[in-house]
């Protein structure tokens, strides 16, 4: 922020101050790199390792690999009991996307426009579940599942992951609506068209940054949980997650394919956020700025 | 905005309101049937009203890591608040930085949880990890699976690591929102730097902080993945926070009533909390 403080010269004017803008500027640019490298080392470190060998990891400690091998991925690409778990995980996530915004969608336009019967206690009564510790519902969310037949399918997990997420994109999205004008509703009324239409054709394409951010977070929520998801599969829906953990073999740990599953459960976070890297800013604001 | 009354909205959130009663409403209420009884078996099970409640309220697995939680998280806010709000404050305000740094800034929330831990579990060791050998090669000894200390300190690292970025995101998004006026006005009145801070940017960044800080509480009060994989809850139990008793009790040991009883006064430690983040940001809203 100070950067746009700093900009016009024409206020300090003199040389001294020029040259406090320069040291500013590139104290910050140090700071930032400094804590984008923090965050980055351990996510190198994680894929240096993929590209090495057991005996490589296990040898010696070595910046880079110095024996650069793709096997550790063919392990995985190989193997459908590996790459199904990317296909599961995929799946799930995006019933759950799918589920929480045709849900949420309507309910974020009540809460934002209307006053009803009990609307502030649904409201905090949704968050609450945000506020669920998933530990609380492990059990019996076992038991409901398997009583109802949806024990081990990706429907069960996206239901389940609907328990937070689902709050969360009301929440979201009755931010964004609420940054459009209600004369906007008024004059499509007016204009003769029905709700669904107006709904569909006008109201929705006016908040699609607030969608695709929904869309995202929902994706993220649900992409890196595991603690439900893993109780409520055990072989058709397994996440990739879940079957990370069985490189701990009676050998001891596969260092190097388990180096290489933990690299490519982070590529599609990366595809989807650059996608919406332009409105993420706002939406971890959940649509409130 | 004025609303308008109108009931008949209810219909629009009545998809939500089902949906969410399937899946919170009726497991929850499976966890209280369980909390008031003593179940042996299927079909043998005895009421025993609040004695789970009673039981667990004097339990020290139940004491020591509530106090443990309430430790964590307030380390947790303490840090990744501050340092959330600096590094908002140090990125790019445009361009392709700005949008280079907020994609870096966010890969770790895009981590599934598991690998979070798995990727320090690495990091951290002496043998095969940077940060371990790094840490030892300097004279100190650190070994995050043996030394109560180096355990607390990776996963509190491991939590800035993680999820101080949201803070940053959410403040970056706030600061965005401060027209460039208010700084011209401080520039003319020859503010300091501190002044901007203090009565411009902070200001205007008490909503976003306010959702930052309910997040971060509820989020770190609820972790159990990231610390279970890196440490186990261990060396013994001082790693071993509010969710990995509760999931020991319940599927490792099967005390389901114990643990229902123990599930419930959780769920309502948060929500209490929870509910008072809420009315701040109620009033908050209300005084924009």
């Amino acid at each position: 922020m100070t950067a746009t403080i700093n900009k016009p010269a024409r206020f300090s004017g003199v040389n001294s101050g020029a040259k406090r803008k320069v040291d500013t500027q590139l104290r910050r640019k140090l700071g930032i790199s400094a804590y984008i490298l923090f965050v980055l080392v351990p996510i190198y470190w994680l894929l240096n390792m993929s590209f090495k060998s057991n005996e490589e990891i296990l040898g010696g400690l070595s910046l880079w690999p110095q024996n650069f091998t793709l096997d550790n991925y063919a392990v995985i690409f190989s193997d459908p009991s590996w790459y199904m778990g990317y296909v599961n995980s995929m799946t799930y996530v995006s019933l759950n996307v799918i589920i929480t915004l045709l849900v949420a969608l309507p309910a974020a336009y009540a809460f934002s426009r209307y006053k009803f019967t009990g609307d502030k206690h649904l409201f905090f009564w949704l968050l609450t579940n945000r506020m669920a510790p998933p530990a609380v519902f492990l059990l019996p969310f076992f038991q409901l599942y398997s009583s109802v037949g949806l024990f081990d399918t990706h429907l069960a997990v996206a239901l389940a992951h609907c328990l937070f997420n689902v709050p969360l994109a009301v929440w979201i999205l009755e931010g964004f609506m609420s940054g459009v004008p209600r004369e906007i509703d008024e004059t499509a009324y007016i204009d003769g068209y029905s709700f669904h239409k107006f709904f569909l054709k006008i109201f929705l394409p006016l908040i699609r940054s607030g969608i695709g951010v929904t869309a995202f977070f929902c994706f993220m929520f649900s992409w890196v949980e595991l603690l439900l998801a893993r109780t409520l599969t055990s072989v058709e829906a397994k996440p990739i997650a879940a079957i990370m953990t069985r490189t701990v073999g009676a050998t001891g740990i596969d260092w190097g394919v388990l180096a290489a599953a933990g690299v490519l459960t982070i590529i599609p976070g990366l595809l989807v956020i650059w996608f919406v890297r332009n409105h993420v800013a706002k939406g971890f604001a959940l649509g409130r700025v | 905005m004025t609303k308008v009354e109108n009931n008949k909205a209810w219909f629009l959130v009545l998809p939500v309101f089902l949906l969410v009663a399937f899946s919170a409403v009726i497991p929850l209420m499976t966890v209280v049937n369980y909390s008031v009884q003593d179940i042996f078996d299927q079909h043998t099970a005895y009421f025993v009203g609040a004695e789970w409640y009673r039981e667990m309220l004097q339990d020290p697995r139940l004491h020591d890591s509530l106090l443990r939680q309430f430790i964590f998280s307030g380390c947790v806010l303490l840090i990744e608040i501050p340092l959330g709000i600096a590094v908002a404050l140090m990125m790019p305000t445009k361009g392709r930085a700005a949008s280079l740094c907020l994609i870096l800034l966010a890969i770790p929330l895009l981590i599934p949880w598991n690998v979070v831990g798995t990727i320090w579990q690495v990091f951290g060791r002496a043998d095969i990890g940077l940060f371990g050998w790094a840490i030892n090669s300097l004279g100190i000894d650190y070994n995050y699976a043996a030394n109560p200390m180096d355990a607390w300190f990776t996963v509190l690292l491991m939590d800035v690591w993680h999820w101080t970025s949201l803070v940053a995101l959410l403040c970056y998004s706030g600061l965005r929102a401060i027209p460039e006026a208010y700084y011209q006005a401080a520039r003319i009145d020859r503010a300091s730097k501190w002044a901007i801070f203090r009565y411009i940017q902070l200001p205007k960044l008490k909503s976003v902080l306010v959702i930052g800080v309910l997040l971060r509480f509820m989020d770190s009060f609820m972790i159990y993945t990231e610390p279970f994989v890196l440490t186990g809850g261990g060396p013994g139990n001082s790693t071993t926070f509010l969710s990995q008793t509760l999931t020991k009790m319940a599927v490792g040991q099967f005390d389901l009533g114990p643990a229902a009883a123990f599930s419930l006064i959780y769920f309502l430690i948060v929500l209490l909390v929870s509910w008072l983040f809420f009315t701040t940001i109620s009033h908050l809203d209300k005084a924009k």
